[in-house]
């Protein structure tokens, strides 16, 4: 049974009908086109497909669309404004944070989460913010290098909101 | 940053350009990544596209007697079901050893194989159909560990492979009697390491489409090797390769998993044939544990001989390897546990006795540090323990050992480059080593201790998989009228950064801008055959084939620039985006006007470059000679810190500093992140992770129950970069991302035996099997126990 969700995608109002038991992953991956939030398990143990929901990171994997009904969801592609990276991104980016990618986005918008919450956190604080987030690639130095660079870069990303 | 400035002897940093070699350049995909534009193959545009879902087998042994697909056929909205009968041919990487079908056919051989497959328009259908499917066995005895298997009564998976051994090796380089003769001290023990998986993020995917107008398949897919994967397909689907197209899109790691055609992507594409149109074909975690391909289950019997003062005299393995119920990369991986014995220490004399035998549980295959991994644990831990039994420093014994370059090994394996004395002394000073017995240890029932290792692998193999006479690696480059420089390339990016490193190869050779490049990748319709991204080999034989590529544009450039600017070649200032006449900087015409100069009569220019490993690196002539053979080999140091609760039996490593001889760092961010990586799986096959069947089933089949590392466990990785200039690596450059791995599981376990005096053989060091150390009271019924020193 398909229902209407009426949300907030990246700053923008979305009315859609969406099966009752549509998970948000599927909701944003195929419904909205939304394909940078990954699926890297078969149900939260991973942490690639973390998304905000009113700022606060959830497992898109196992969270229902329609439990997201009136809220603001953020996802990677709205990270960036104007063209520009996000102090994150760009940390990511410049600090090698990302190798395959496939977790970055996950990972991005978990730590995106805690900087907005504690924007000068000490090395263990991002390792026990993103501990549910598994990367296979880096061994997690140069996220945790990224992240403290986009701590260093002072203010919040301006949040489309 | 962690790591420290490195030393650069070689090469002045003022002459290195910011986008040139040596610079620490960001990746050319790192901002696809970080925004969610990267398209991996579950993210491809599939509107329209049918579902398809794979039947995995309930039996671990059993030959099939009657399919019924009937019921599933008639279900709407079906629109394919395939089983054994749709690919009679079998495939597997090794061209000798092919015993794999992409659905079984006739027998089944372990619990997750691939039985059937449907093609559906949603995933509901699919799933019904697939419970519609009948299948009437008859089960056969099942062997779920080596030893059983090889049991004289015992079926045969493989009917032509007796003793369900599928590979046997024995060879002996030098004289180990008499290198046993000549020690002082002999030790023989037995290390046990589990099976591990590579668990790289990105679950399987295909995507095939078929033109049944046209009768040609395009498949997007995951893999590490899209070559393999092509000539997979045209012998499985008996299809002509000129009619295929494979892309590789973005791809989420792999670290071996994906270095041979997986059954799925055969699978998908002869569903999208059976139904006449696009496939796409997303696995679960699940799914990709039973693919598997990981490292086997090793036992490993190891005998070492050593002088008073630390000289090796001989060395003697025996291992068994259980590999799983088809051939896969078996036969390499066996035959390199012996061969890369050789090549890290100057070691005089060995007899290598190798098994890899069949059984009934998932193919294993290569995985990072394909090979050497289990072998260098077993070899480093005896080295240490009889090391310390002998009085000798760590440190000490190993560099009684050393290699001077350049040599060649007893089994004939070149070393034209040897960094791992320089690893050694960073190592050394980095972790305060002279120091160690003043440092805290402990703290309660925390007990600290600090270990080394060494370890070793080769940079790309030098005999390709698959023979062609063709070069190991080929470059395009192609420039047309907007004096865009496009490079084409098979070579797979899965992450590890191989096109960034080729672009900056390109840039170097040419004086180019990054900003100039464009670079394709792995589109069998547009770019050159690679052989793959396995063995390390991208950097070293791709980088060499892309600076011949680049010298190749650039000849024929400055033959434009010098015909444009009216004076011989040899006058000609070439400086990257522009050229002038040498000695008069004033006459200069900028990159564009050297393009249009070129193309005059011809159009659009398109040269190449390639690499081929000279045939005296493809190994020795003796028996075993060829295996391991490589151009370059990296070496690795490291020195871990852990922390070992006493109580409850759990090892935390608190730090790690890692030395690299990647020959010559090309990008020394991205060296840096790939032996980070590489010692932090290592810490994981140590620590944590482990296959679990039962009776054949796995059971640790997701990310909680296979248990990779958090951030939370993970410590902070010094490394440091030496460069040891190899004389055939593009720029002196070497592999970078598997050597420093086989290292990190021999220093857990010397520096468990610093905090707590017990050395451990079994892999991994669970706090069961720590605890079991630690009280030296193996539990009966618990989970294999471990050796401690000095027990049987």
């Amino acid at each position: 049974m398909k229902k209407l969700l009426t949300l907030m995608v990246n700053g923008r109002p979305r009315e859609d009908a969406v099966a009752e038991n549509a998970l948000l992953i599927d909701y944003l991956r195929d419904t909205l086109g939304l394909t940078g939030t990954k699926q890297g398990c078969d149900g939260g143990e991973c942490g690639a497909c973390t998304v905000l929901v009113e700022g606060e990171p959830r497992l898109a994997c196992s969270t229902l669309a329609h439990s997201a009904e009136g809220r603001h969801i953020e996802t990677i592609e709205g990270l960036s404004t104007a063209g520009n990276l996000s102090r994150l991104q760009r940390a990511f980016h410049e600090h090698l944070g990302a190798q395959c990618g496939f977790c970055t986005p996950g990972m991005i918008m978990a730590a995106e989460a805690l900087l907005r919450r504690t924007p000068q956190p000490s090395r263990d604080e991002i390792r026990a913010a993103l501990a549910g987030n598994l990367c296979r690639c880096t061994g997690y130095v140069k996220i945790l290098d990224s992240v403290e660079a986009a701590a260093r870069c002072g203010d919040v990303a301006e949040v489309a909101a | 940053m962690n790591a420290p400035e490195r030393s650069l002897t070689h090469i002045g940093q003022a002459a290195r350009r910011p986008e040139g070699v040596g610079a620490r350049m960001p990746l050319i995909d790192g901002v696809d990544k970080v925004t969610g534009n990267a398209r991996y193959t579950a993210d491809l545009p599939a509107q329209g596209a049918l579902v398809g879902r794979i039947l995995r087998s309930p039996w671990a042994h059993a030959e099939i007697v009657a399919v019924d697909i009937t019921a599933a056929l008639r279900l709407p909205g079906v629109r394919a079901v395939i089983t054994g009968e749709e690919c009679d041919t079998p495939y597997g990487v090794i061209p000798i050893a092919q015993n794999e079908f992409p659905l079984a056919r006739g027998r089944i051989r372990y619990i997750g194989e691939p039985i059937a497959a449907v093609a559906a328009v949603d995933e509901a259908t699919a799933d019904a159909a697939l419970a519609l499917i009948r299948f009437e066995v008859r089960e056969l005895p099942a062997y779920f560990e080596a030893a059983d298997a090889r049991k004289a009564d015992a079926v045969l998976l493989h009917d032509n492979k007796k003793g369900n051994i599928e590979r046997e090796v024995h060879n002996e380089f030098g004289d180990t009697a008499a290198g046993f003769a000549a020690a002082d001290l002999i030790r023989e023990e037995v290390f046990e390491c589990a099976e591990v998986h590579h668990a790289m993020m990105e679950p399987n995917a295909s995507l095939a489409a078929w033109d049944a107008e046209r009768g040609h398949l395009t498949l997007w897919s995951v893999t590490q090797v899209p070559y393999y994967v092509h000539e997979s397909l045209s012998r499985c689907m008996n299809l002509d390769a000129a009619y295929i197209r494979v892309i590789k899109p973005f791809v989420g790691g792999g670290f071996g998993h994906r270095v041979e055609t997986l059954n799925f992507e055969i699978i998908c594409a002869l569903l999208a044939r059976a139904a006449r149109g696009t496939v796409r074909l997303l696995q679960s975690r699940e799914e990709a544990f039973l693919t598997h391909r990981g490292r086997p289950q090793t036992h490993i019997r190891m005998k070492l001989g050593l002088t008073r003062d630390g000289r090796m005299t001989a060395c003697e393995a025996e291992v068994v390897q259980r590999g799983g119920a088809y051939g896969g990369y078996g036969l390499v991986t066996i035959l390199y546990s012996g061969a890369l014995l050789n090549g890290l220490y100057d070691l005089p004399a060995m007899k290598y006795d190798g098994y890899r035998v069949y059984t009934n549980t998932p193919p294993c295959g290569a995985m990072r540090g394909h090979g050497t991994v289990n072998v260098r644990f077993a070899f480093e831990s005896l080295l240490d323990t009889m090391a310390a039994e002998l009085g000798l420093d760590a440190f000490a014994v190993r560099r009684r050992n050393l290699l001077v370059a350049p040599t060649e090994t007893i089994n004939g394996l070149k070393v034209m480059s040897y960094g791992l004395p320089e690893c050694l002394d960073w190592v050394e000073e980095a972790s305060c080593w002279s120091e160690r017995a003043a440092r805290p240890r402990d703290d309660g029932p925390i007990r600290r201790g600090i270990g080394i290792a060494c370890s070793h692998f080769v940079s790309g193999s030098a005999k390709p998989v698959h023979f062609t006479g063709q070069p190991h690696a080929t470059i395009a480059l192609r420039v047309d009228f907007d004096a865009a420089i496009t490079i084409l390339t098979g070579a797979s990016d899965i992450g590890q950064g191989s096109s960034t490193i080729i672009t900056q190869v390109v840039a170097e050779v040419l004086g180019v801008a990054q900003r100039r490049l464009r670079l394709i990748a792995t589109d069998s319709a547009l770019t050159p055959k690679d052989n793959g991204s396995y063995s390390s080999r991208v950097t070293f034989m791709v980088g060499n084939a892309a600076a011949d590529a680049a010298r190749n544009l650039k000849r024929v450039l400055v033959t434009a620039a010098a015909k444009r600017l009216q004076v011989a070649e040899a006058e000609v200032d070439w400086l990257g985006e522009a050229a002038a006449v040498l000695g008069d900087p004033a006459r200069q015409i900028g990159f564009h006007e050297i393009v249009e100069e070129a193309l005059v009569d011809t159009g659009m220019l398109t040269v190449k470059g390639t690499f081929t490993c000279p045939v005296e690196f493809q190994g020795g002539k003796q028996r075993g000679g060829a295996v391991g053979s490589t151009m370059g080999f990296s070496y690795a140091a490291q020195a871990v810190q852990v922390a070992v609760d006493t109580e409850l039996g759990t090892v935390t490593v608190e730090k790690v500093w890692a030395a690299i001889d990647c020959g010559f760092a090309i990008n020394p961010m991205s060296v840096e992140g790939q032996v980070q990586g590489a010692v932090w799986m290592g810490m994981g096959q140590a620590l944590s992770e482990e296959t679990v069947y039962e009776n054949g089933r796995h059971k640790a089949v997701s990310l909680l129950d296979y248990r990779v590392p958090t951030m939370a466990e993970s410590p902070d990785i010094d490394v440091h970069i030496v460069e040891s200039m190899d004389p055939n690596g593009p720029f002196g450059a070497k592999e970078a991302s598997e050597g420093p791995l086989a290292g990190v599981m021999p220093a857990i376990a010397a520096a468990i035996e610093d905090a707590t005096g017990r050395r451990i053989r079994d892999l991994p060091f669970t706090p069961d099997r720590v605890f079991d150390a630690l009280n030296r009271k193996p539990r009966a019924g618990a989970i294999a126990p471990a050796t401690v020193q000095g027990e049987a």
